[in-house]
């Protein structure tokens, strides 16, 4: 007697063979999305693809784009891995707003800038680990155990700065906010070391494939051996350790920790970086690159309406719109609708 | 409602100015609602209505709200069965005030509103302290149709969030301000959500658009923190803010003034934090010899230049809490 053998994908995923060459891999709706979003920009204003070399750094819209888009895109690595645990974090930008007050204040008091921004950091990881505690060992609905921080954390933020905007001149936070390395903005340049430094981590060890398991299903992956509480609190730091790199770059970026507004909201931009990538909030399969896609897709948007000369009230309107289009495209219905146009037309 | 506040604008100056009459309150005990501490503004009101209260000896019982009109409604509760003499309110919401101040109403406890209007029955409170926005647009464009003196000029314009009050007047008074001008036009328009971070990504777009900042001739801001990070972008683009691209906005934070030592801001309208110093002459004059002052109370809408002392100015305000 033979075992029926079990199919041991997730129901919701489509099942198929991954892309193999670079042109099918190009062909995804997140990179047409980008692509289509960015020639319409170049059509509101032909100088969008024009880039300079001004001050010892690239400058144009295109550097905008990318320098405006890394800590959205620094955020939504870390949430995807969250993500992917079938979690979520609503605390990151609360998170952020507290990190940036940390080391503005910090280095305000005259400590110096290394150990501010490490303090930031460190702050940014416990506050990760709290959720993480939340999640794992009093096993708290992610979306409520984050919701604390994400209420209290701007409390926090502004008990630290006292409610003012901490301007500080040191030179090295303003070097991770404006700073150019390589030509590249700073936090163009974080973001990308992060991004590939995360990627090789999850995909080349085993990482990935454990959090895949625990998104999926959280006590068969127990039972599989996997230490599935220890991996979440892990997943869980990694995303307060982003929100606090994020942090550190918007407070450099303006020369001021501003806790009532710094990281206000971009939680929702992180997680709809993340969806727009592919990753399902559902857990399970994940990619940390095209997060990162997701995260240029919305401020590509956000630039080409600054430069279009819409007025503002056409703002949300027209970015809403566009992002129904992409999640549509993106949709089970969609992707099945393609597949069978593709079927029939290999028979003919 | 905007004549009204035009016609009772000569009498808030005159309150503004009686300081003169200002022992009579000692010993008096006012009770104040803020609403929170949602801005650095905020934070300096607070502090200056702590500071005036000291001032004329008034014993302030201060209750902050944290953002939460049930909250305003219960210290305004406490307020009224702890007998005070006067409340001050900052109100959150503008609706849902009828019956607390009804109660006040009752109780014989005279209620000035500061800094923000209510759909309330006027009869509800004594008076109300406020800035008019659209006259703080008006002093800014006035100031910029003045400063650019008849040269050709494109003003790009970082609007405060979408449908708030202040960035819909602030932008109306603008326009109004450089009506006149055939000079000025208001080429490029955007939110910039009265933060820094807006304001300077939306400039740098901005600047992009306008080929790299050659044809923007002055910025307006609906507030300062929106005006320093335009200052910042522009620096980053490699033009000088303050000569190359005038820079005029509207609050009178600190930072602005530390922006115009620079050379870098050319000109702010004062929203001032001082809303109790002209409720306290009223309820003064009132409480005194029942004089009932203007229901409406509109605060000056300075213009700061750097001809004005940025560098005095930056002190003295510093320490307010902006």
């Amino acid at each position: 007697m033979t075992r029926p053998t079990i199919e041991l994908r997730p129901a919701h995923e489509p099942p198929g063979p991954r892309p193999k060459t670079l042109a099918e891999a190009l062909v995804r709706p997140q990179f047409i999305a980008l692509a289509t979003v960015l020639l319409v920009n170049w059509l509101l204003f032909p100088g969008f693809f024009s880039i300079t070399w001004q001050d010892g750094r690239l400058f144009g819209s295109l550097i905008d784009v990318l320098n405006r888009a890394a800590p959205v895109a620094i955020l939504a690595i870390g949430m995807t891995a969250v993500i992917a645990t079938k979690g979520v974090d609503l605390s990151v930008g609360a998170v952020m707003a507290i990190a940036g007050a940390v080391a503005a204040a910090m280095v305000v008091a005259g400590w110096p800038a290394g150990l501010a921004v490490a303090a930031a950091l460190a702050v940014g990881l416990v506050c990760g680990l709290w959720n993480g505690v939340l999640v794992t060992l009093l096993d708290i609905q992610p979306i409520i155990a984050t919701l604390v921080l994400m209420v209290a954390g701007r409390g926090l933020a502004q008990l630290v700065t006292e409610g003012s905007i901490v301007t500080f001149a040191d030179p090295v936070l303003i070097f991770i906010g404006t700073g150019s390395v390589l030509g590249l903005p700073t936090p163009v340049a974080i973001a990308l070391l992060l991004m590939t430094g995360a990627a090789l981590l999850v995909r080349r060890t085993a990482l990935g494939l454990l959090i895949e398991a625990v998104g999926v299903n959280r006590s068969a992956a127990r039972f599989a051996g996997i230490r599935s509480s220890a991996l979440l609190l892990v997943v869980y730091a990694f995303a307060g350790l982003c929100a606090a790199i994020s942090g550190l770059i918007v407070a450099g970026d303006i020369r001021g920790a501003d806790a009532n507004n710094a990281g206000l909201w971009l939680e929702l931009d992180a997680i709809l970086a993340v969806v727009i990538g592919g990753t399902s909030l559902l857990g399970g399969r994940f990619s940390i690159p095209m997060s990162v896609v997701g995260a240029l897709i919305i401020q590509a948007m956000n630039t080409g309406i600054l430069i279009s000369g819409f007025s503002p009230e056409f703002n949300l309107v027209v970015k809403s719109g566009v992002i129904i289009t992409i999640l549509i495209l993106q949709s089970p219905l969609a992707a099945s609708i393609l597949q069978n146009r593709r079927m029939k037309r290999g028979r003919t | 409602m905007a004549l009204l506040k035009q016609l009772a604008l000569g009498a808030g100056l005159a309150a503004l100015l009686s300081t003169a009459a200002q022992a009579e309150l000692t010993g008096k005990v006012i009770g104040f609602s803020q609403i929170g501490s949602e801005s650095g503004w905020r934070a300096a009101e607070t502090s200056v209505t702590k500071s005036e209260a000291e001032k004329r000896g008034v014993e302030l019982k201060f209750a902050d709200a944290q953002q939460k009109q049930e909250n305003q409604i219960k210290a305004i509760r406490g307020f009224i069965a702890q007998g005070v003499d006067a409340i001050l309110v900052a109100p959150v919401v503008s609706t849902g005030w009828d019956e607390v101040l009804t109660e006040a109403q009752e109780a014989g406890i005279p209620v000035v509103l500061l800094d923000r209007g209510i759909d309330a029955s006027q009869d509800l409170y004594l008076t109300s302290v406020a800035s008019d926005q659209v006259k703080e647009g008006r002093v800014a464009g006035e100031w910029l149709v003045s400063a650019v003196g008849g040269k050709p000029c494109n003003v790009v314009e970082l609007q405060g969030t979408v449908g708030s009050s202040p960035a819909i007047n602030r932008k109306q008074g603008f326009e109004e301000g450089i009506a006149g001008a055939a000079n000025i036009t208001l080429t490029r328009s955007q939110t910039g959500d009265f933060t820094r971070a807006k304001g300077k990504e939306v400039m740098e777009g901005f600047l992009k658009a306008e080929g790299g900042g050659a044809s923007i001739c002055a910025v307006y801001a609906h507030n300062d923190d929106m005006a320093v990070g335009a200052i910042q972008a522009i620096k980053d683009a490699g033009l000088k803010p303050g000569s190359d691209i005038l820079v005029v906005s509207i609050d009178a934070v600190p930072d602005i003034f530390a922006a115009m030592v620079a050379g870098e801001a050319n000109a702010t309208v004062e929203l001032t934090p001082n809303m109790a110093g002209p409720a306290f002459d009223a309820l003064d004059a009132y409480l005194n010899d029942g004089t009932v002052p203007e229901k409406f109370i509109i605060t000056e809408s300075k213009l700061y230049t750097p001809a004005d002392n940025p560098q005095g100015e930056y002190d003295s305000r510093k320490g307010l809490g902006y």
